[in-house]
C-alpha cells in the first residue's frame, strides 16, 4: 500500500522532471481500473487475513461473547466492560507481570547477552569449530517447539528426568518448583542462536583497525566491548532486542511445558488468553486481552523504533 | 490509491461480518427422511489405538458396518464415517463447541453429560421433541430401559436432547498387596474421614509409596471437582447447588481443611497434583504399586488399569486392586452413610444435520441392546440400559458393585450453564490450599470468585 506513486491527474500535472513524468505514464497508461484490478487480490487477501480479524476481534472484545452457555446464543456489547474486568482481574496482573519477567529474563538479557557472548568468543575461533558451535546452536532454533518441548520435559521431569539424574537431587519436580526459571532457560536454550548469528554479522562490521588499537592501548575486553564494539552494533542490538522481545512475549510455547501452572505461575499472557478463551470459554474476555497485547507489543515496537530514529 | 483502499477494505469486512453473524435455520423434522442416498459422521472422544480405543473400536467396526446393512435392506446406500478424537476433555469441548457454533461437525456426537445445559442454553443444541417431532422421539423402545435417573443425563430443563451413553460412580480404590504390608484389611471399608485418614497413616511408613490421592490444583482440571471436591462435599453433607443457591459455606471449608491435612502432613503428594500430565502419572503411579488410595471413577477399573486395553495396565488388577464406597464424614451426615458422584456421556444429534430422521435412527441403532452388548465385547461397563447391565455386568465384580451398591448413593452435577466456571473456582480453592494459603483465605476467595459468577445473592455461606 506504500507505493510511492499518486495516480491522481493533479499529481501528475505538477510532476517536471522528464524521466518521474515517463514512469508514471507508463503506470497511468494502465487506467485507473486496471491498477485498481492488479491491486485487488493482494487488497482482498489482507483484508482477509489482516483487517477483518482484527476488526473482528475488536468486536468480540467489547461484547460478553462465549464459547457455550447463554451469552453464547445472544451476545451483548459490554463497551469497556471486559478491559474494566481485567483491571480487577488478579490472575490478568499476574499474567501480565510474569510476561514482563519471561521477557526480560529469557529475551532482553538471556538470549541478547548469551548471544553476543557466543558471537564474541567464536570471532577469533578456527573456521571448522565456528561452524560447528553455530550448527549445534542453530539446531535448538529449528526443532519444532513441540519436540523441543519435550527434549525440556524429559530433561526438567522429576522421575527419571536427566537434570535430577546429573545433579543427584532424585525427586524434584523442576517445573513444578520453578516454573518461570524453567521457562526462562527453555527460552533462553532455544532462542539464543538468532542473537548469536545476528551479532556474529554485526561484528564483522566492526573496523578491525579500531580493535587493533584498542588491544596496542591496553584495553580491557570490557572496555573494547563498551567503547568500541558497541557504538558500532548499537543499531543490531535495538533491532535484536525488539524482535526477540516481541517473539517472547507472544510464545506460546511455555504451555507445551507447565500448561502455565502449577497454580498459575508461568502464564504469560498468551497463555492466559488461550486458558480464558478455550477452556473458560470467555472468548470476549480473551479477545480483549489479545488487544491489550497488541497495543502493548505496538507500543514496545514505537519506542525501539524511537531509540533507532534518535541514534541515526 | 489510499482513497480506494479505506472503502474497499471497509466493504470486504462488512461483508464477511455479515456472513458470519447469519441467522440459524429453522428446523425442519422431517428434512430429506426419503433420501436414497446419505453420508452421516459420528464423532466421539476416542480414537483407534489411542484414548477409549475399545469404543472407537465398537463404533468402526460393529456400528458403521452393521447400521450401513441395514439401511441397504431398505433400499438405502448410507456412508457412515467415524471421526475420531483423542485430546484431552477440554480440547474435545471446544472443538465440538466451534463446531457447534459454527453449523459444522458430525451428525452425531458423544459429549459429556454435563456440556447439554451449556450447549442448550447456548441454542447449540435442540431438544429431541423439537428437531425430530415428539411421536418419532418418543417411539424408541430404549427409554423404557433407561432409568428416569439416568434419562436426566442428557436432559437439561425437563427436556430430551440426547440419549445417555453410560454412566459411572466414584469409589475408593485402594492397594490391597500395599495394605497388607502395611498390616491393613483386604476387606477394607472405611466408616469416615478418620478411617481414610488413619489407612493413610498406616500407608505412610511404606518407603516410596504415597498413601493416598484426592485430585486437587488447577492442573488437574475437571477430575479435581469430579474425583476430589464434589464427593467430599457430598460426603460433609452438602450438595454443591441446591434450589438456586451455591455452597460456598463451612461444609466446604471442611473439605479445604481435609486437603489441607492431606497435602500438608505428607499423605498426598502435592507435587503430582501441580504438574502438567499429573492425572496419567498418578495412574501410572497406582499401576505400579507405589500409590496407596485413590478416589476414582469405575474408569479407573476398565480403561486404566484393565489387564489387557488399559493405559496403564496391571496384569494382576483382579488380585491386587479393592474398592470401597466413599463414607460420610461421619456416619449419618447429611442423612447418608456413603456417597458417591456419577457423570456419564451423551449421545446427541446435532441440529445442523442434513439428514435429522437418519441421524436420529443411527443413535437408535448405537443405544440398542444388542449394539451395546457388542460394545462390551469381553470387557463391561455401567451401560444406561437395565437389560443390558443385568447381563453384563454379571462377570465383572467391581461394576456389578457400582451398579448395585453405588448409583443408588450417588450424586449428579448441577446440570446448569454456570457449573464449568464454579467448578474452575473450586480447583482453584484447592490449589490456594496447596500452595499454602490458609483455608479461611482460600474460601473468602472462593466466595469472592464464585459471587463474581452467579451473583451474590446465589451464594450459600451459611
Amino acid at each position: 500500500m506504500s507505493t510511492p506513486v499518486d495516480l491522481t491527474p493533479a499529481a501528475e500535472s505538477t510532476v517536471d522532471t522528464p524521466s518521474r513524468r515517463g514512469r508514471i505514464a507508463d503506470v497511468a497508461g494502465l487506467g485507473v481500473g486496471r491498477a485498481v484490478a492488479f491491486v485487488l487480490p493482494a487488497l482482498a487477501l489482507i483484508a482477509l487475513f489482516l483487517v477483518f480479524p482484527a476488526l473482528w476481534t475488536l468486536y468480540i472484545g467489547i461484547t460478553d461473547y462465549q464459547l457455550t452457555g447463554p451469552a453464547a446464543a445472544n451476545p451483548q456489547v459490554i463497551g469497556i466492560g471486559n478491559f474494566l474486568t481485567a483491571l480487577g482481574d488478579t490472575l490478568f496482573r499476574n499474567s501480565l507481570w510474569l510476561t514482563v519477567l519471561f521477557v526480560l529474563g529469557s529475551a532482553v538479557i538471556g538470549q541478547n547477552l548469551l548471544g553476543f557472548g557466543l558471537a564474541w568468543l567464536l570471532r577469533g575461533a578456527r573456521p571448522w569449530l565456528r561452524r560447528l558451535t553455530e550448527s549445534l546452536v542453530l539446531l535448538a532454533w529449528i526443532l519444532p517447539s513441540t519436540v523441543v518441548a519435550f527434549l525440556w520435559f524429559a530433561v526438567l521431569d522429576r522421575d527419571g528426568g536427566t537434570l535430577n539424574l546429573l545433579l543427584g537431587t532424585e525427586g524434584t519436580a523442576w517445573l513444578v518448583r520453578y516454573p518461570l526459571i524453567s521457562i526462562i532457560l527453555f527460552n533462553i536454550w532455544r532462542g539464543t542462536a538468532f542473537s548469536m548469528l545476528l551479532y556474529s554479522s554485526a561484528l564483522a562490521a566492526v573496523p578491525p583497525s579500531q580493535l587493533e588499537t584498542a588491544k596496542l592501548v591496553g584495553a580491557s575486553g570490557w572496555q573494547t566491548v563498551r567503547d568500541v564494539v558497541f557504538p558500532h552494533i548499537r543499531g543490531h542490538v535495538l533491532t535484536n532486542t525488539l524482535l526477540i522481545s516481541l517473539w517472547t512475549a507472544n510464545d506460546f510455547t511455555p504451555f507445551l511445558l507447565t500448561a502455565g501452572g502449577p497454580n498459575h505461575a508461568s502464564e504469560t499472557l498468551p497463555v492466559f488468553i488461550y486458558r480464558q478463551a478455550l477452556e473458560g470459554g470467555q472468548l470476549g474476555y480473551a479477545s480483549a486481552i489479545s488487544l491489550l497485547l497488541l497495543v502493548a507489543n505496538l507500543v514496545v515496537a514505537g519506542l525501539y523504533l524511537r531509540l533507532l530514529r534518535r541514534r541515526s | 490509491m489510499r482513497k480506494l483502499a479505506t472503502p474497499l477494505v471497509v466493504v470486504a469486512s462488512l461483508g464477511l461480518l455479515a456472513g458470519c453473524l447469519g441467522s440459524p435455520q429453522q428446523t425442519d423434522t422431517a428434512r430429506n427422511a426419503d433420501a436414497k442416498e446419505l453420508t452421516l459422521t459420528i464423532t466421539g472422544n476416542s480414537v483407534v489405538g489411542g484414548k477409549n480405543a475399545a469404543r472407537a473400536a465398537w463404533v468402526t467396526d460393529w456400528v458403521i458396518p452393521k447400521f450401513v446393512e441395514a439401511q441397504k435392506a431398505k433400499g438405502v446406500t448410507a456412508t457412515v464415517k467415524f471421526e475420531g478424537s483423542g485430546a484431552g476433555d477440554e480440547d474435545y469441548k471446544t472443538k465440538v463447541a466451534l463446531d457447534l457454533k459454527t453449523g459444522g461437525g458430525a451428525d452425531v456426537l458423544t459429549i459429556d453429560g454435563i456440556w447439554v445445559g451449556e450447549f442448550a442454553e447456548a441454542g447449540q443444541l435442540k431438544p429431541l421433541d423439537e428437531l425430530l417431532g415428539k411421536s418419532q422421539v418418543d417411539a424408541w423402545e430404549g427409554w423404557a430401559q433407561i432409568p428416569k435417573s439416568v434419562q436426566g443425563l442428557g436432559s437439561f430443563g425437563d427436556r430430551r436432547y440426547g440419549i445417555p451413553d453410560g454412566t459411572d460412580g466414584r469409589v475408593l480404590f485402594f492397594n490391597k498387596k500395599l495394605f497388607a504390608q502395611a498390616g491393613l484389611p483386604s476387606d477394607w471399608q472405611p466408616k469416615s474421614w478418620t478411617d481414610i485418614l488413619d489407612a493413610a497413616a498406616g500407608l505412610k511408613k511404606l518407603p516410596g509409596v504415597t498413601p493416598l490421592q484426592v485430585n486437587a490444583g488447577t492442573a488437574m482440571g475437571e477430575a479435581t471437582t469430579m474425583q476430589g471436591v464434589l464427593p467430599m462435599l457430598a460426603s460433609a453433607g452438602k450438595p454443591l447447588y441446591r434450589d438456586g443457591k451455591w455452597q460456598a459455606g463451612p461444609a466446604l471449608g471442611e473439605v479445604l481443611e481435609f486437603y489441607a491435612k492431606v497435602y500438608r502432613e505428607g499423605l498426598g503428594d502435592p507435587l503430582t497434583q501441580q504438574e502438567a500430565k499429573g492425572r496419567d502419572k498418578s495412574f501410572a503411579q497406582f499401576a505400579e504399586g507405589r500409590l496407596g488410595i485413590m478416589i476414582e471413577s469405575d474408569y479407573l477399573w476398565r480403561g486404566v488399569v484393565e489387564p489387557t486395553r488399559g493405559v496403564a495396565k496391571m496384569a494382576d488388577r483382579d488380585q491386587v486392586v479393592g474398592w470401597a464406597k466413599i463414607p460420610a464424614r461421619q456416619p449419618g451426615v447429611g442423612g447418608r452413610d456413603f456417597v458417591s458422584m456419577s457423570g456419564g456421556a451423551v449421545n446427541v444429534v446435532n441440529p445442523a444435520t442434513k439428514y435429522p430422521r437418519q441421524a436420529w435412527e443411527l443413535l437408535q441403532f448405537m443405544n440398542s441392546a444388542e449394539s451395546i452388548k457388542a460394545r462390551m465385547g469381553g470387557g463391561a461397563q455401567v451401560t444406561a440400559r437395565a437389560d443390558v447391565n443385568d447381563q453384563v455386568l454379571a462377570g465383572d465384580p467391581m461394576l456389578s458393585y457400582v451398579a448395585r451398591e453405588v448409583l443408588p448413593v450417588t450424586q449428579y452435577r448441577p446440570p446448569v450453564a454456570g457449573y464449568p466456571r464454579v467448578s474452575a473456582a473450586l480447583q482453584q480453592a484447592t490449589a490456594d490450599v496447596i500452595a499454602g494459603r490458609s483455608v479461611p483465605e482460600a474460601l473468602s476467595n472462593y466466595r469472592a470468585a464464585l459471587s463474581k459468577i452467579v451473583g451474590e445473592s446465589n451464594v450459600d455461606a451459611g
